[in-house]
């Protein structure tokens, strides 16, 4: 560590990638290339699944297969695909936008990351079982997940539990990380209101994780016994309570997408003044919303168990408490707005990414409304309605601004700019096939054809057709994405340390940064972030710092 | 976890190792909330199950023997005096007194745990009996578990304390093992109170 401090090169070797680096920024990399990797095996699942619903008979697949696609394409994209990819975003951006040099505890990032690759080999190893993977969905609810008919000790849902509770553990260890980086490794100067809004956001979705990832776990944990020892936690016949399962899963598994959509809030949030060149519009709103719907995202778990069996008020409660969400996330949504009001906007990649995310994020805001109103939640319960609103979320609004995110920092931490052209295609390609094939699952759920079947009524057949069309031309945006990343990393133009003239200390490291970042010459931040238009530094001698970086670059 | 002693010459003891073991008691509290998570779910399903039981106790149990149990209530919260007392003495730099009531602690911890193996030896229920057994079993091994964690923390640190030095820079593996024991303490008194006290 001491020897690379005096060097301001940055280290060259390809080959820290591929074994257990102590570095936040290869393993910021490391998660997000295998969260793709999973993407890919995820994608080929839906890419299945569409084909099979493109004609109302269950022709492509077997009834089983089918049960055992849905359910790993949902575990998969949540736990192996998502997660990953957000914690390696963390890994890349906390460190270097809060002036650290590293994680707080680098050999723990190391052991959280590597359990990724583990737990996914065995979640992926249930498909070649004598009893073929999981087939219970991805919430695995007992009864259906504790029927056990070949009686094998290791079976797929034994797999599923094993790779969850792994799972909980690697992000349990990220989130202690995280948290306490943020907490105590800032910059000079740099108190919690002058923290960059992705840092308030990650924050705020890991105090969540270490809140309620211990009672999935602690569920997951009883559904193991309960499926291999034979205790009777959620068997009606010795006692038990399936609903209890539901209550555990859904304490943590409801806040889970807020996890997701918390960091995406964040970007947004990076993004929209970098590319409308305005201050973010109410910087302390935004911030403070982030813990109100931490408090909130606590409390709402119940509006997935409305047809559950569950009593009136609780329906009631839990309604009231799902649509007060509606308010801090709206406050976050208007701030956008007053940002990109009146501002220089320019559409490059990552904006148009994010303002793409924005409009898919409000649609799923509407449906998120309706769904929870108790009448209309028990109408389309278990309908596409549901499946349409969640797609909307996760891949309309969350992926989307992973996309941005990528595009955005690309530059910083790989020292290549990559190319427009291709990085716009692939943004019209998700646009195009997101509502494509999310959009027309709305109708379909209303006329109530439901989720997990794969064979249905010929008269849901029109839409189907609709949504698997646009499946697979999201299974096509991902091939100009691909090819974007490994060209431009392999060859594109050499990126300067602040090619978008973004504030924030990130910006004010060279491209890519020296493996501790700032090492001992950390800036003194003095005002806020986002400063854009005001003419005021972020740091204290900010222009001999960008001064020595533009110099460094043109002897390079 | 441990940090690497760094000299204090060392110009990067400044702002990033030397802050290091501060992170480390940090990071250990953020995970004993996380923690206590999962034994509120734990307490949380088994209240739900034992107020929605038709028969909570199996056929052929009458209820648990809380005399025992009572015995270990008052060693194992004792012996979180016995720690302060401990780190007391540490504090005042009586090296061999730190250690002689570090010890009794762990002795008394021992001994929690075998009053435990006594208890669940003598009973004439299972883990499959029903939720009452499960629950039972589930809490008191869980706990169990916890409580060997801290004996082995202890033990460890017992081990480090005739490192030369090593308490001169800071102490930060005794206090976070201290919190962890309180910790342990403070969930058997909830558990106790669930499993022995309540009463239908």
């Amino acid at each position: 560590m001491t020897s690379t401090a005096l060097s301001p090169e940055p280290p060259a070797s390809w080959r820290r990638y591929f074994g257990f680096s102590t570095d936040a920024k290869v393993i910021g990399i490391q998660y997000i290339v295998v969260a793709f990797f999973f993407f890919l095996v995820g994608g080929l699942l839906a890419m299945i699944m569409r084909g099979e619903l493109i004609t109302p008979e269950a022709d492509l697949v077997d009834r089983t297969v089918y049960n055992g696609l849905y359910t790993m394409h949902g575990t998969i994209m949540l736990f192996l695909f998502i997660f990953p990819v957000l914690n390696g975003l963390n890994n890349l951006l906390i460190p270097t936008m809060i002036g650290a040099p590293d994680m707080a505890f680098p050999r723990l990032n190391t052991a959280a990351f590597w359990l990724v690759p583990v737990f996914g080999i065995l979640l992926i190893a249930s498909f070649f079982l004598p009893s073929g993977p999981a087939t219970s969905g991805w919430w695995s609810y007992p009864p259906v997940s504790l029927q056990n008919p070949l009686g094998h000790l290791i079976n797929g849902e034994f797999l599923w539990v094993l790779a969850v509770a792994l799972s909980g553990v690697s992000s349990i260890m990220g989130a202690v990380n995280f948290v306490t980086t943020i907490l105590r490794m800032r910059a000079p100067g740099m108190g919690l209101f002058r923290m960059p809004v992705f840092c308030w956001t990650a924050l705020a979705a890991q105090t969540l994780q270490l809140i309620g990832l211990p009672a999935l776990t602690g569920g997951a944990v009883m559904l193991l016994l309960d499926l291999s020892v034979g205790t009777s936690f959620y068997r009606p016949e010795g006692g038990g309570d399936p609903v209890l399962y539901q209550h555990f899963f859904w304490f943590y598994s409801h806040p889970a997408v807020y996890v997701i959509i918390l960091p995406v809030f964040g970007i947004f949030s990076e993004l929209f003044p970098v590319y409308s060149r305005k201050p973010l519009f109410g910087y302390v709103y935004v911030c403070l919303a982030s813990f109100i719907i931490v408090g909130l995202g606590l409390i709402v778990w119940v509006h997935h168990m409305f047809p559950s069996g569950v009593t009136q008020w609780m329906r009631n409660l839990f309604m009231v408490t799902t649509m007060l969400i509606a308010v801090p996330t709206g406050v976050k949504v208007f701030a956008w707005l007053g940002t990109l009001w009146g501002g220089k906007i320019r559409l490059t990649t990552p904006m148009l990414f994010c303002l793409g995310g924005l409009f898919n994020f409000v649609f799923a805001g509407i449906t998120g409304i309706m769904l929870a109103t108790v009448p209309i939640d028990i109408h389309v319960s278990n309908t596409y309605f549901v499946v349409g609103h969640f797609h909307y979320v996760i891949y309309g609004a969350a992926v989307m601004g992973v996309f941005a995110a990528i595009y955005h920092w690309f530059p910083k931490f790989t020292g290549r700019m990559p190319y427009e052209g291709l990085g716009k295609l692939h943004c019209l390609l998700t646009f195009v096939g997101a509502n494509l094939s999310f959009l027309p699952m709305h109708p379909m759920g209303l006329m109530g054809m439901p989720r997990r079947v794969s064979s249905y009524d010929p008269e849901f057949a029109f839409w189907n057709v609709l949504a698997s069309l646009g499946g697979f031309l999201l299974g096509v945006s991902i091939i100009p994405f691909l090819l974007n990343m490994i060209s431009s990393w392999a060859r594109g133009p050499k990126a300067p340390h602040n090619p978008w003239n973004a504030i924030g200390l990130e910006w004010l490291l060279p491209s890519p940064p020296a493996e501790d970042n700032f090492g001992e010459h950390v800036p003194t931040v003095i005002s806020r972030p986002y400063g854009y238009g005001t003419g005021e530094p972020l740091v204290e001698h900010q222009a001999d710092i960008e001064r020595a970086l533009t110099l460094q670059e043109a002897i390079r | 976890m441990s940090s690497t002693p760094v000299p204090p010459s060392s110009p990067s003891a400044a702002h990033g190792e030397g802050q290091h073991a501060n992170h480390n008691l940090t990071g250990f509290i953020i995970f004993l909330c996380s923690e206590s998570v999962i034994f509120l779910a734990f307490f949380s399903g088994y209240a739900i199950l034992r107020l929605a039981a038709l028969d909570w106790l199996p056929a052929g149990v009458d209820g648990l023997e809380w005399r025992m149990p009572l015995i270990n209530t008052v060693v194992l919260v004792s012996s979180s005096f016995t720690m302060v007392l401990a780190e007391h003495f540490k504090g005042k730099g009586k090296i061999w007194l730190f250690r002689g009531f570090w010890l009794l602690t762990m002795a008394m911890g021992a001994y929690f745990l075998y009053g435990q193996a006594v208890e669940w030896s003598g009973l004439t229920f299972g883990f499959t009996s029903g939720t009452f057994g499960g629950t039972f079993y589930l809490l008191t091994g869980f706990h169990g578990l916890h409580v060997l964690t801290g004996i082995l923390l202890m033990g460890l640190m017992l081990a480090k304390s005739f490192v030369p030095g090593n308490y001169d820079g800071g102490e930060q593996g005794v206090i976070a093992t201290s919190l962890f024991w309180h910790f342990v303490d403070v969930i058997w008194i909830i558990l106790f109170v669930l499993l022995y006290v309540w009463r239908a």
